[in-house]
């Protein structure tokens, strides 16, 4: 294993203390490991609050800020971080209008998160939830964990944020959130593993010539293994599988995310070929995004995720954003 | 058994977790994300850290503290299910200073509750509630049928063993393993493989109590 650390027991808070070292716009606090933005709560609004494994960096860090996320907790690497965090979290961003918690749908993100709402109700927060479940690579079920929270994580973010940031209240942030999720879709195709610091080896083994068909983004196998083909025709699958569930019709806001592993100028090839794909059936990609910002640590590999925008949440993602990975209008 | 036994137990099952840190890590990275040793282990350290500091004073208070640190240090799935686990049969045996084997049948049933309420799991889900559920089982009936202590641990552990060993043939439906649909048949469920160590520990702990275990 090469990888650029100091040593595997202390990734996440090595990485926090340059997060603290480069965007003065965050407070961090590397131990109990909760990021948000240093002015502190803003009286009236609602606050955003998220969280997962490390390893998927920007997210959730990198999107803390003006009109995004007022406070992220990074866990340990791939693994979702605990309850404290999240408590903690909340109530430094709570405004006194209440605070949203963005989970993505991995069990443990879901437990832990529960648990951290129970407490910080206890404490006189009022706290709503969105769980954002937008992987059509996992069948939903009942009987199943359903689908995964991915992509569209980054969408919900930006938009319940922008939301919240014009002083709406939280039943309608939170309403905005689901909306978002409701509205997108993903697709994730890896082409290597990757390596867990801890675990010292890949999570899983993939020959040259194979590829994961359906992963998430904890480097956790896919649904099917199946023979590298050229980026037009993964960018087809993911395409495919996603229109399979989504109309793939009007304007759509489209991302093609790296994992982590994968240069800009591949993502880019993929970005022609989906942007073909989408045309080809009718869509319009009214605003898009290209590069990495939901990663797999170093795995090679893309996602595509598509929401089917409204005026509404066209207006809302353009709205101005300071975040360290997502910056515009402002 | 008195709070040393459940002190013991503890250490022993962070000795455990300890020793097949990689093992479990690996069953995760089969059909996960590779992390259940290095949490649960690094869960454990903090939980004898815990105790270490703390003079817990009844086999409940032991439970609870344990529970609580696992909630607070793991993260993941496994921190909020063992913790309520430890917690809940903490909360069962309330402030008793001596656990006979009833009481301790009911605490392993509200671990179970806990876990079920929680995760949702059901048997046949390829979770640790494969191994937690039989185990529950076997101790109340040999309890019921008046077995000594020792007797009634080992076939509590006898069972999540078996419980555990027969996750390999399970589709995941719970937890990280279920993306993996029929792909997830042929490994064992790392949650239910760390069960059986934690119960393990138990049983150790418990005969290791010459006192206790004198008729």
């Amino acid at each position: 294993m090469k990888k650029l650390i100091n040593a595997v027991d202390t990734v996440v808070t090595d990485a926090l203390r340059g997060v603290a070292a480069a965007h003065p716009s965050l407070s961090v606090d590397v131990e109990n490991k909760v990021i948000t933005r240093a002015r502190g709560p803003k009286a009236g609004k609602v606050g955003l609050v998220s969280g997962g494994g490390s390893g998927h960096e920007p997210l959730h860090g990198g999107f803390v800020g003006y009109g995004m996320l007022d406070a992220a907790c990074p866990g340990e690497v791939f693994t979702s971080p605990v309850p404290d965090q999240m408590l903690e979290a909340t109530k430094a961003v709570n405004g006194g209008a209440g605070v949203l918690h963005i989970v993505k749908n991995y069990t443990g993100d879901v437990l832990n998160f529960q648990m951290a709402a129970e407490l910080a109700t206890d404490e006189g927060i009022e706290v709503a939830s969105v769980i954002v479940n937008d992987d059509v690579a996992v069948q939903d079920s009942l009987y199943t964990a359903g689908r995964r929270g991915v992509g569209a994580t980054v969408f919900v973010e930006k938009i319940a944020g922008a939301l919240a940031e014009e002083g709406a209240d939280l039943a309608a942030v939170a309403a905005v959130a689901a909306e978002v999720n409701e509205r997108s879709r993903s697709f994730g195709i890896a082409l290597t593993s990757c390596t867990v610091p801890a675990a010292g080896k890949p999570t899983f083994e993939l020959d040259d010539a194979e590829i994961e068909l359906g992963i998430g983004i904890h480097g956790e196998p896919g649904r099917t293994r199946g023979p590298l083909a050229p980026a037009s025709e993964l960018a087809a699958v993911a395409v495919d599988a996603i229109a399979a569930d989504l109309a793939l019709d009007g304007d759509l806001l489209v991302m093609v995310n790296g994992m982590g592993g994968t240069p800009l100028v591949e993502l880019y090839i993929a970005y022609a070929a989906v942007a073909e794909l989408v045309a080809a059936r009718g869509g319009r990609i009214a605003r898009n995004l290209v590069g990495n910002y939901i990663t797999s640590l170093e795995m090679q590999g893309f996602s595509v995720t598509v929401c089917a925008l409204t005026p509404e949440l066209t207006r809302l993602w353009d709205a101005p954003v300071d975040t360290p990975a997502l910056r515009w209008g402002r | 058994m008195d709070t040393n036994v459940f002190r013991a137990w503890i250490t022993s099952a962070a000795e455990a977790i300890e020793a097949n840190r990689d093992h479990l890590t690996q069953l995760d990275a089969a059909i996960g994300d590779a992390d259940h040793g290095i949490n649960l282990s690094r869960g454990f350290t903090a939980v004898l850290a815990a105790l270490g500091g703390q003079p817990a004073a009844t086999p409940g208070a032991v439970l609870m503290l344990t529970g609580s640190t696992l909630i607070s240090k793991v993260g993941g799935a496994s921190g909020p299910l063992y913790g309520t686990a430890f917690r809940r049969a903490g909360q069962a045996l309330g402030t008793a200073e001596e656990v006979d084997l009833p009481a301790l049948a009911q605490a392993l049933e509200a671990a179970l509750a806990g876990v079920q309420q929680l995760g949702a799991a059901r048997e046949g889900d390829k979770t640790m509630v494969d191994a937690l559920a039989p185990a529950t089982r076997a101790f109340a009936k040999a309890v019921a049928e008046g077995a000594a202590q020792a007797d009634a641990l080992a076939a509590a552990v006898a069972a999540a063993e078996e419980g555990a060993a027969a996750t390999v043939s399970m589709e995941a439906r719970k937890g990280r393993a279920s993306y993996l649909g029929p792909r997830s048949v042929g490994h064992e469920d790392p949650g239910a493989a760390s069960t059986v160590l934690i119960l393990a520990a138990l049983r150790d702990a418990a005969a290791q109590d010459t006192d206790a275990a004198a008729p």
